[in-house]
């Protein structure tokens, strides 16, 4: 038979039953974190192995070289997801506007800037907080306020080097990974002395992807003209 | 009582909080503000569970949670572009079963 | 409990306020402006946590990319009135 039960909003039953079920859910996983004892954790290996990772600041050590899998397949993750939002369809047309006298204020001050701070946080990422995503995220905000500041189409940024952009990071990070494989080293193992300069160009290399990566994720579509 | 498990246990309360507004609300961009909702909420359980040890801070529950910040903003971007398709294609941003409901979308602010 | 713990409790509990009021509003462009709010002030908690890598990620794109994103997606949704699309941009900076 056909119900008009479907379309109408949850009853109270099954509310209350919702929230029974979430309260002994989390009451179960908080008594399990107070009741386990404290596992020792892996500070001090990391403490330990730091001196041979290249970098100073223990996250960027973690990230890029004794877990470097995890960063390598997020890029892979990235790439994928914006192979994904480019097959839904070409870019959706965007209204020529004018732009308020503030944003376009604020825009001649912060896009300047930006760069500048991007390459600030790559750098202080070896010892101090930073690192490549953080980067990539603050030049990927400068393109967006680019982007629905000036939203002229001959401004807009040139479809043809957007592509390479977008896997070099994926492809050094690859390379490097491979090419530290001659002497018997495992693949992304890096020798002790060119760790620091290694991890720096694979954050360089990654910095530009993911920057390039989350301003066409912003845009919503492949750019116009692609096939 | 350290502050790891103060944040651990508000983690937990977030991932409730997101499963209930998941479940019960209509309008997808409503559940994609859940699903993010439910992923913050993990990433302080973690990294609060992993701040409750006497050995300081661990800093691989952080990079961990770096990658996985990472991904939720692709994840997210990539529902947001299939929610517009949708929207476009159906005239309303929620699944079928749901399009009736009422989708708390109001013009006025 | 000390100054810090009762400061770390407060943060808590802005927290999970933030997030049940960003789920539960009636107006969806409230509940974006409201998401964005809760990803500054979880940054605010991973620095309490000692994570400022975390905070630093959290902050530009928890916060302010998704931000964007939600904002965009929401005015090009199909029945919206024409002004209102206009002021939905504009929201992102966080350097």
């Amino acid at each position: 038979m056909k119900t008009r039960h479907a379309a109408t909003e949850p009853g109270p039953v099954f509310r209350i039953g919702l929230a029974l079920l979430l309260f002994a859910i989390t009451a179960g996983l908080a008594l399990a974190l107070l009741a386990e004892p404290v596992a020792p954790g892996v500070a001090g290996q990391v403490e330990a192995a730091l001196g041979d990772s290249g970098a100073k600041n223990h996250v960027t050590a973690v990230l890029l070289n004794f877990r470097g899998y995890d960063t390598l397949l997020e890029l892979a993750v990235l790439t994928s997801a914006l192979v994904g939002v480019w097959a839904l369809g070409v870019a959706p047309d965007i209204k020529e506007t004018t732009p308020s006298p503030v944003l376009l204020g604020m825009n001649s001050v912060l896009i300047p800037l930006a760069p500048l701070f991007c390459a600030y946080l790559l750098w202080a990422g070896a010892s101090r907080p930073g690192g490549a995503f953080q980067a990539g995220a603050v030049l990927a905000a400068a393109a967006v306020l680019y982007n629905i500041s000036c939203r002229r189409p001959e401004l807009r940024l040139p479809s043809a080097p957007l592509r390479p952009g977008i896997v070099i990071g994926l492809g050094v990070f690859i390379a490097t990974g491979f090419g530290v494989m001659g002497g018997g080293r495992a693949f992304m193992e890096y020798p002790a002395g060119l760790a620091g300069g290694l991890i720096l160009l694979i954050e360089t290399a990654a910095t530009l992807s993911i920057a390039l990566i989350l301003a066409s994720l912003f845009v919503g579509g492949r750019p116009e003209g692609e096939p | 009582m350290s502050s790891g498990i103060l944040f651990a246990c508000g983690g937990l309360g977030l991932l409730a909080i997101g499963i209930w507004a998941l479940v019960l609300r209509a309008h997808l961009i409503r559940k994609v503000l859940a699903i993010n909702v439910m992923g913050s909420g993990a990433f302080l359980l973690l990294v609060g569970a992993g701040s409750m040890g006497e050995a300081g801070v661990d800093p691989v529950p952080q990079a961990m949670v770096i990658t996985g910040i990472v991904v939720a903003i692709s994840a997210t971007a990539l529902a947001l572009a299939l929610v517009l398709r949708l929207a476009n294609a159906t005239g309303k941003p929620a699944l079928p079963e749901d399009r009736e409901r009422d989708l708390m979308d109001s013009e006025e602010r | 409990m000390n100054t810090g713990q009762a400061l770390d409790l407060l943060l808590v509990l802005v927290l999970l306020w933030v997030a049940w009021a960003a789920l539960s509003s009636r107006d969806l462009f409230r509940c974006i402006v409201l998401f964005i709010a809760f990803g500054l002030v979880l940054s605010m908690a991973w620095v309490r946590l000692g994570a400022p890598d975390v905070a630093l990620a959290e902050a530009a794109i928890g916060a302010g990319l998704a931000g964007a994103l939600l904002l965009a997606t929401w005015a090009r949704l199909p029945g919206k009135t024409e002004d209102s699309k206009l002021d939905a941009k504009g929201e992102d900076d966080e350097d």
